[in-house]
């Protein structure tokens, strides 16, 4: 089990009434990729600025290995941060904004033009780039420039503020999975924020859910895709079947759909939601046996590239399935279907 | 066109249709009238000013012939010292400038909030006073007896000389009447660095200092060269500071071209002086801007 290398204590921070992060704990381990997901306003940014050495706290200790950095500024912390604009300097070429952290700290330029180009190979810069200006470079290169430049600094923990959230989906895709690949390779301490699950479940070996300045949720991501710790981390993950029930004694009862529901074993609470992802919802046809069977109207379907989804309406519930293209419901709109689902397929989650 | 100009047809449309073409576009016709005023009242006096510098010296007319004998006589009458001297206040005046307005406009950029909507309106609000009669509010706050040693002698009991009439007054003049023109091109550079930038640079290690000189500084050179080129400008060209707060410590050389006018009664001795001081401060700011190209400074284009 790996040290924590970074170790929040009951960190708070208010600007003015207004609490952006609310009374934090939480170990941040050597070497992992953590990921701090929440909606934008949840404080994710102020927390991680925090961290960086950017914003002080109003409360609480951060401690890395286990020394009280809260007035460190930023520049005396062995920490680095890739900002959502990636922040590049506009009148520095790619060579330049790269060696910029080894000026700053005195190395000679040729030794800085070494690492330099040697960033720049590791990152699949061209090296004829070294003298171009950051202004020319397209989405992707700059991306990249700003992880050189980062990593050029040598950090010990590397922080990312959304950074790939303004790139199209192909190249974030792609760069999502360098980055891991980075990661890998250097070895480092890497914490990342996005808006993204999804993204997050990409890269991340840990994930840390906040939503209004609070933690919710710190788990692996498997964890956090099986057993996610309330309603809002479920429908965070993306679309998803949320039903409302309550336990009595014998199981599960779904008052929307008035009828008992077969569910995961019960948790011990009374009141709680099922989740059922789309791609779990089968259509029953030619007799298929499920444990739990509802019938509803096929409202819609819409095509999701790879996948179609379909909403079923089943009185005031609407239901959605998705299925590969491949494996397409042969119906038609607006007849009756009976659609199900296994209780294994299915988590409880509370309030 | 065809119906914007039946629309504009009015009586003796058929002469205007033998217009060229150019000058059927009411553009240009409505731009005329001012394009007339200005080309008098702007190009005529330079040109005017132009003509007489190469006339005989002390002539009041163009009918004399040619002759450069005035350009001759800035030099050998040592004129150009006024020049050097002129060119040197400037130059004291700019870096002075430079100096004083950075933290001013550090502060109202980045760091006084709405209190630098009051800052800005102390400011503009003198300007609203004639420049001579503020400068003559300075001459009672220096002058021997006058409000700064006057008091000091009452309450202090300290004698002095007037603080006036010397290099030093003529500059501390210069530097408080242009002011303005330093210091909101260069808030206007300031506010143009992002605060992300500053911040990267921090994270990745640099010292305050650092900051300012790889980041900050650059990114404001466009509105600190401006400020430059303006202050510069416009104290090489300046009279009232020289002739209130300096009394005759320097003649600067606008006054030189004043006294040729005036008193001198030497029309093109002055026009020289003039048309030297023009090209020198026209070459200037071409070159400067050329140089700068603001473009590139922004990271428009490389």
């Amino acid at each position: 089990m790996p040290e924590p290398i970074l170790r929040l204590v009951g960190v708070q921070k208010r600007f003015g009434a207004f609490e952006a992060v609310k009374d934090i704990d939480l170990d941040i381990l050597e070497g992992e990729f953590f990921t701090i997901v929440g909606p934008s306003g949840s404080g994710k940014t102020t927390l991680l600025r925090m961290l960086a050495g950017l914003e002080e706290p109003s409360e609480g200790e951060i401690l890395l290995r286990d020394a009280r950095i809260n007035e460190v500024p930023a520049n005396r912390r062995p920490t680095c941060m890739v900002f959502q604009s990636l922040a590049l300097f506009p009148h520095k070429s790619v060579g330049q904004n790269i060696e910029f952290p080894l000026k700053m700290r005195g190395v000679d330029p040729a030794e800085r033009r070494r690492r330099c180009l040697q960033l720049m190979e590791q990152l699949r810069l061209p090296q004829d780039f070294y003298d171009k200006s950051v202004k020319q470079c397209s989405g992707g290169e700059r991306q990249r420039v700003a992880l050189a430049r980062a990593l050029a600094f040598d950090p010990e923990i590397l922080f990312f503020d959304e950074p790939l959230s303004a790139i199209d989906f192909r190249l974030r895709k792609m760069l999502e999975k360098e980055l891991k690949d980075i990661h890998k390779d250097t070895g480092k301490t890497f914490v990342y924020i996005t808006h993204s699950l999804e993204e997050a479940m990409v890269m991340s070996d840990r994930i840390g859910i906040m939503r209004d300045g609070g933690l919710v949720q710190v788990d692996a991501p498997d964890a956090i895709y099986s057993r996610p710790a309330n309603r809002f981390v479920s429908e965070f993950m993306g679309e998803v079947n949320v039903l409302e029930v309550q336990a009595n004694g014998q199981g599960l009862y779904c008052p929307v759909l008035e009828r008992a529901v077969q569910g995961p074993a019960d948790t011990g609470f009374e009141r709680g939601f099922l989740v059922i992802r789309p791609e779990y919802l089968r259509f029953l046809t030619n007799g298929e046996s499920a444990d739990n069977r509802v019938e509803g109207v096929l409202y819609n379907e819409y095509a999701l590239g790879s996948r179609i989804q379909y909403q079923v309406r089943v009185g005031s519930q609407v239901f959605i399935v998705e299925k590969l293209r491949e494996q397409r419901y042969q119906g038609a709109l607006d007849e009756t279907v009976t659609i199900g689902w296994d209780a294994r397929d299915s988590v409880l989650a509370p309030e | 066109m065809t119906t914007l100009d039946q629309r504009l047809a009015l009586p003796g449309t058929a002469r205007r249709r033998a217009l060229p073409r150019w000058l059927r576009n009411p553009g240009v016709l409505c731009a005329i009238p001012m394009l007339v005023f200005l080309g008098l009242s702007f190009a005529a006096p330079l040109l005017a000013v132009l003509g007489y510098s190469v006339m005989p010296p002390r002539t009041f007319d163009f009918g004399q012939g040619l002759s450069l004998e005035n350009y001759s006589d800035v030099f050998l009458e040592s004129y150009y010292l006024s020049f050097m001297k002129s060119l040197g206040l400037a130059l004291a005046t700019v870096a002075l400038l430079l100096l004083i307005s950075w933290p001013i406009a550090y502060g109202m950029a980045k760091l006084f909030g709405t209190w630098a909507n009051w800052l800005t309106l102390f400011l503009v609000i003198p300007l609203f006073v004639s420049e001579n009669i503020r400068l003559f509010g300075w001459v009672l706050f220096l002058i021997k007896g006058g409000v700064l040693l006057g008091g000091a002698e009452a309450w202090l009991g300290i004698t002095a000389e007037g603080l006036i009439y010397n290099v030093g007054a003529i500059i501390l003049g210069l530097v408080y009447v242009y002011l303005p023109f330093m210091l909101f091109p260069m808030v206007l550079g300031i506010s143009m660095v992002p605060k992300d930038a500053t911040e990267a640079a921090e994270d990745l290690g640099a010292s305050r200092w650092q900051v300012f000189r790889e980041v900050e500084l650059p990114l404001a050179m466009p509105g600190i060269m401006i400020g430059c080129l303006l202050t510069f400008i416009l104290s090489l060209g300046s009279l009232a500071e020289s002739k209130i707060l300096g009394g005759q410590a320097v003649i600067m050389i606008a006054d030189e071209i004043e006294t040729a006018f005036t008193f001198g009664q030497n029309w093109p001795l002055g026009s020289a002086l003039s048309v030297i001081l023009i090209v020198f401060s026209g070459t200037l700011v071409i070159t400067l801007l050329r140089w700068l190209d603001l473009d590139r400074i922004l990271g428009r284009r490389s």
